[in-house]
């Protein structure tokens, strides 16, 4: 193995015999635009909405809760696709989040969320992960489009108002915190499991009853 | 007995007739309006609910309060319910709500739970947004406090004025 490792690295370290140091430089130079491009272009393809609703998974689930919010259908006609909210702009962070979807793969492969019933059950944990990850950045993919700066607040309502010139305005909360759900629907979310919850919230079970007769 | 037979008889031709014609063309559903149920109808305008979250008197004392702020795509169902993201008990400080009344919180026997009763679940119920809109027909609904002054001034009216 020692050997053949050194074998190679031999036929790395000579020069060129048969190759002109124009072809080499140019040739490298061409070949390594085209291969870049390529790779963009590819990276660029697993963004498109085509792309993510391409399976099932996606497609019979979250896109069709998405489709009637905001994001997907309103009068302006502005689109956010999946990629704007969930895969960051950034091209390091991109590539970071990229890598990480190749448990996503694994996921696809082995049918993880593969009915609405194991969907169901998983949701909440998947749901975590994607409020941890807006938490971490401070909601950059909400904020690459809502800037706050550019916000008029006079053309928000009483409490939006309220809310942003407060706890937004002083960093205190990010997007996120108070804007869960508006993209796809809630999980149901056990008492003490998210950031924001309280016990009023919780889904009402018939039997629950405290007997205490006024 | 001949009544029924005939009756029978003419119900089948009008069948037969109905059957001839174009399914569709001619039907109408009234609940739809005046557009044939083999066409789409075209939605009306949308309004804009009411958003200045300043709280309305009620119309009568039972009357449950409407919703002063819109309420488009609230997810109410059994996972989550977004009207008690502000307006349960515990969060009522934080977002100025007005919390959900006591009476929420009481099973038809009247016990108190420690969460707001299933058969009160579904705000959207009984509270509505408001839409900024004429209404339809003259509404001359009166309630009881305009009652008790009118009778009261009746009364003003007809005991004789002492000198």
């Amino acid at each position: 193995m020692m050997n053949l490792i050194k074998r190679y690295w031999a036929v790395m370290r000579r020069p060129s015999v048969h190759f002109s140091l124009g072809f080499l430089t140019i040739g490298g130079f061409i070949g390594g635009i085209l291969f870049w491009g390529a790779f963009n272009t590819a990276m660029e393809l697993t963004n498109t909405e085509k792309f993510c609703t391409g399976c099932h998974e996606m497609r019979d689930n979250v896109f069709a809760e998405l489709k009637s919010t905001i994001h997907y259908t309103n009068r302006s006609g502005v689109r956010a696709v999946c990629s704007d909210c969930h895969v960051p702009h950034n091209w390091t962070d991109k590539m970071a989040r990229k890598m990480q979807a190749s448990k996503e793969v694994w996921g696809k492969i082995f049918g993880t969320i593969d009915t609405p019933e194991k969907f169901a059950e998983k949701r909440l944990e998947l749901a975590q992960h994607e409020w941890a990850r807006l938490k971490a950045n401070d909601s950059l993919e909400c904020r690459n489009c809502h800037n706050y700066d550019s916000m008029d607040m006079t053309r928000q309502s009483q409490r939006a108002q309220n809310m942003h010139s407060t706890y937004l305005a002083n960093k205190e909360k990010t997007c996120i915190d108070c804007h869960k759900g508006i993209a796809h629907k809630l999980p149901h979310i056990p008492p003490g499991q998210a950031p924001t919850d309280s016990p009023g919230q919780a889904v009402p079970t018939p039997v629950a009853a405290v007997t205490v007769k006024p | 007995m001949q009544f029924i037979r005939t009756l029978g008889l003419l119900l089948m031709l009008g069948m037969g007739a109905a059957w001839a014609q174009p399914v569709g063309q001619t039907f109408h559903d009234n609940a739809r309006g005046p557009t044939p149920i083999m066409e789409t109808t075209k939605p009306p305008v949308l309004g804009n609910a009411v958003n200045d979250d300043v709280r309305r008197t009620r119309n009568y004392a039972m009357q449950p309060p409407i919703i002063p702020h819109r309420v488009d795509g609230y997810q109410i169902d059994k996972n989550f319910n977004k009207c008690l993201d502000c307006h349960s008990r515990t969060k009522a400080e934080m977002f100025q709500a007005v919390p959900v009344s006591v009476t929420h919180y009481m099973d038809r026997d009247g016990n108190m739970l420690g969460q707001v009763s299933t058969r009160r679940y579904f705000c959207m119920q009984c509270h509505v947004a408001q839409d900024a809109v004429r209404p339809l027909v003259d509404n001359r609904f009166v309630d009881v406090d305009s009652l008790l002054l009118q009778s009261l001034r009746n009364q003003g009216a007809k005991t004789p004025k002492k000198h």
